[in-house]
């Protein structure tokens, strides 16, 4: 395949392309997990739950909001680069290697879902009291009120920040080229060492992400308008 | 290399020689952060008011440039500052590249948050200066601008911890700061677990409190009336 130039370099940068996709996917299912675990865990206790829950209950809130805010508060306050190096170059010492994709992975979704944490807290606490009240006086147990009441319009609120945070977690994909994982950024760095066709290779690689980034947002902003049919409040 | 000395999983005294050479990393970081900061403050201005020019192209170029600079990751376009800047004749040292780069980075961001500052400005007040024949430079001097950045003090706060946090990044350009330290530390020794730690902590300390301060700046500028909603889109 011969392209003209600048396109000619587009085959090799877009092999990266797989790689970086693959690490969105990776960190996007960690940060889901590691959000929504950490969410619940800060929102639970916060919440005030109707009635004298068990003491066995009262105690797990607490180690479960104690853990998550750790957890964080950790990963909000450093920044994804130092995370990365620490999990990459640090923790081998403590006995855990890890594979440039798999700390990629790791690190990404630790970091995106700390923030995530924070989307979730705040959309649990958002769904009106009443709704709690309401879901009790009709008979559901503790579980039921969070499954069937709380969460799906709780739901509906995190999409937006979400979305903002999958960006953000695409942006950051790049932070892993540092650890020699050939994704995008890497494959132009190592493209740019070889051929020192510098405008070209980085316009390029800033315009693949510009439009992968823009991707993003319009399919998340269908999501947003589908999911928002019919309710009223939703999707702000 | 000691091996006997170095085989515990914690070396203290390893810790304590660390200390000395990363604070000379910390205070670049700092150096770099305040600059960076200081440039996004100015330039994110200038996006904010372009975005609110009356003629059309002028306030389409400025969005396109807030939102390429916005949804391109940071490291990216420090690679391009650092390597295509000097092929159209402008050498710049790595940390005045890095600045450059995490300052334009940010403007984009705090240009977002101005432009909510200068949204919650009530539109009466552009009418106004507007009946007292004022030029648009003056309403934006005199009027607008000293009613809507009081209130984004906060949000402004947190972008500036939000470049110290991405002033790691640098060290990708050869620019010596905190991560780049420990980093050399670790190739020399063959031992990263001291010095990575010791600047997450560095790291975990300062913006914990400065996220603080930051929230009790809040506290107090909270009773400035209408101040504009800032949702914290990005770490």
């Amino acid at each position: 395949m011969n392209l003209p130039p600048p396109l000619d370099l587009l085959p090799i940068l877009a092999e990266g392309l797989g790689v970086t996709l693959e690490l969105l996917a990776g960190g996007a299912a960690v940060a889901l997990v590691a959000g929504l675990a950490a969410g619940l865990g800060r929102s639970l206790a916060t919440v005030t739950w109707l009635g004298e829950p068990p003491r066995a209950a009262r105690i797990g809130r607490r180690f479960a909001y104690g853990l998550s805010t750790a957890y964080v508060e950790a990963f909000r306050g450093t920044s994804a680069l130092v995370q990365l190096f620490w999990f990459y170059f640090a923790l081998p010492r403590l006995g855990l290697s890890l594979t440039a994709m798999g700390a990629g992975v790791l690190v990404l979704g630790l970091n995106t879902g700390a923030y995530g944490a924070e989307v979730v807290r705040g959309a649990v606490q958002a769904v009106p009291a009443g709704q709690r009240e309401a879901a009790r006086a009709l008979g559901l147990s503790e579980a039921q009120i969070l499954r069937r009441v709380v969460l799906p319009q709780a739901a509906l609120r995190m999409v937006p920040p979400a979305g903002n945070l999958l960006i953000e977690l695409l942006k950051n994909t790049a932070l892993v080229s540092t650890i020699a994982l050939t994704e995008l950024t890497f494959r132009a760095q190592a493209l740019r060492a070889e051929t020192l066709r510098t405008v070209e290779i980085f316009t390029l690689t800033l315009a693949m992400y510009f439009v992968l980034a823009q991707a993003l947002a319009w399919g998340l902003g269908r999501v947003e308008r589908r999911l928002a049919v019919g309710r009223a409040g939703g999707g702000s | 290399m000691n091996g006997a000395a170095r085989s515990e999983l914690w070396d203290w005294g390893y810790a304590r020689e660390a200390l000395p050479a990363l604070l000379d990393g910390l205070v670049v970081t700092l150096e770099a952060t305040v600059l960076a900061f200081a440039f996004a403050l100015v330039v994110g201005l200038l996006w904010a008011v372009l975005r609110r020019s009356e003629r059309r192209a002028v306030r389409g170029t400025a969005r396109w440039i807030v939102e390429v600079v916005r949804s391109t990751p940071l490291l990216v376009q420090l690679y391009f500052i650092f390597y295509v800047f000097p092929e159209i004749g402008l050498v710049l040292s790595p940390l005045v590249a890095g600045v450059l780069g995490l300052g334009l980075h940010y403007s984009a961001y705090v240009a977002e948050v101005y432009r909510s500052g200068i949204d919650g400005v009530p539109r009466g007040q552009w009418e106004a200066a507007r009946a007292l024949n004022l030029t648009r430079g003056q309403t934006f001097r005199r009027i607008v601008l000293p009613q809507a950045i009081p209130p984004t003090i906060p949000a402004l706060g947190n972008r500036l911890i939000a470049i110290f946090k991405d002033s790691p990044l640098l060290a990708v350009i050869t620019v010596t700061e905190l991560l780049r330290q420990a980093k050399l530390l670790g190739a020399e020794h063959f031992r990263y677990l001291e010095p990575m730690t010791l600047v997450g902590l560095i790291f975990l300390v300062l913006s914990l409190a400065s996220s603080r301060l930051v929230r009790r700046v809040e506290r107090w500028t909270g009773g400035l009336g209408w101040a504009p909603a800032q949702r914290g889109t990005t770490p």
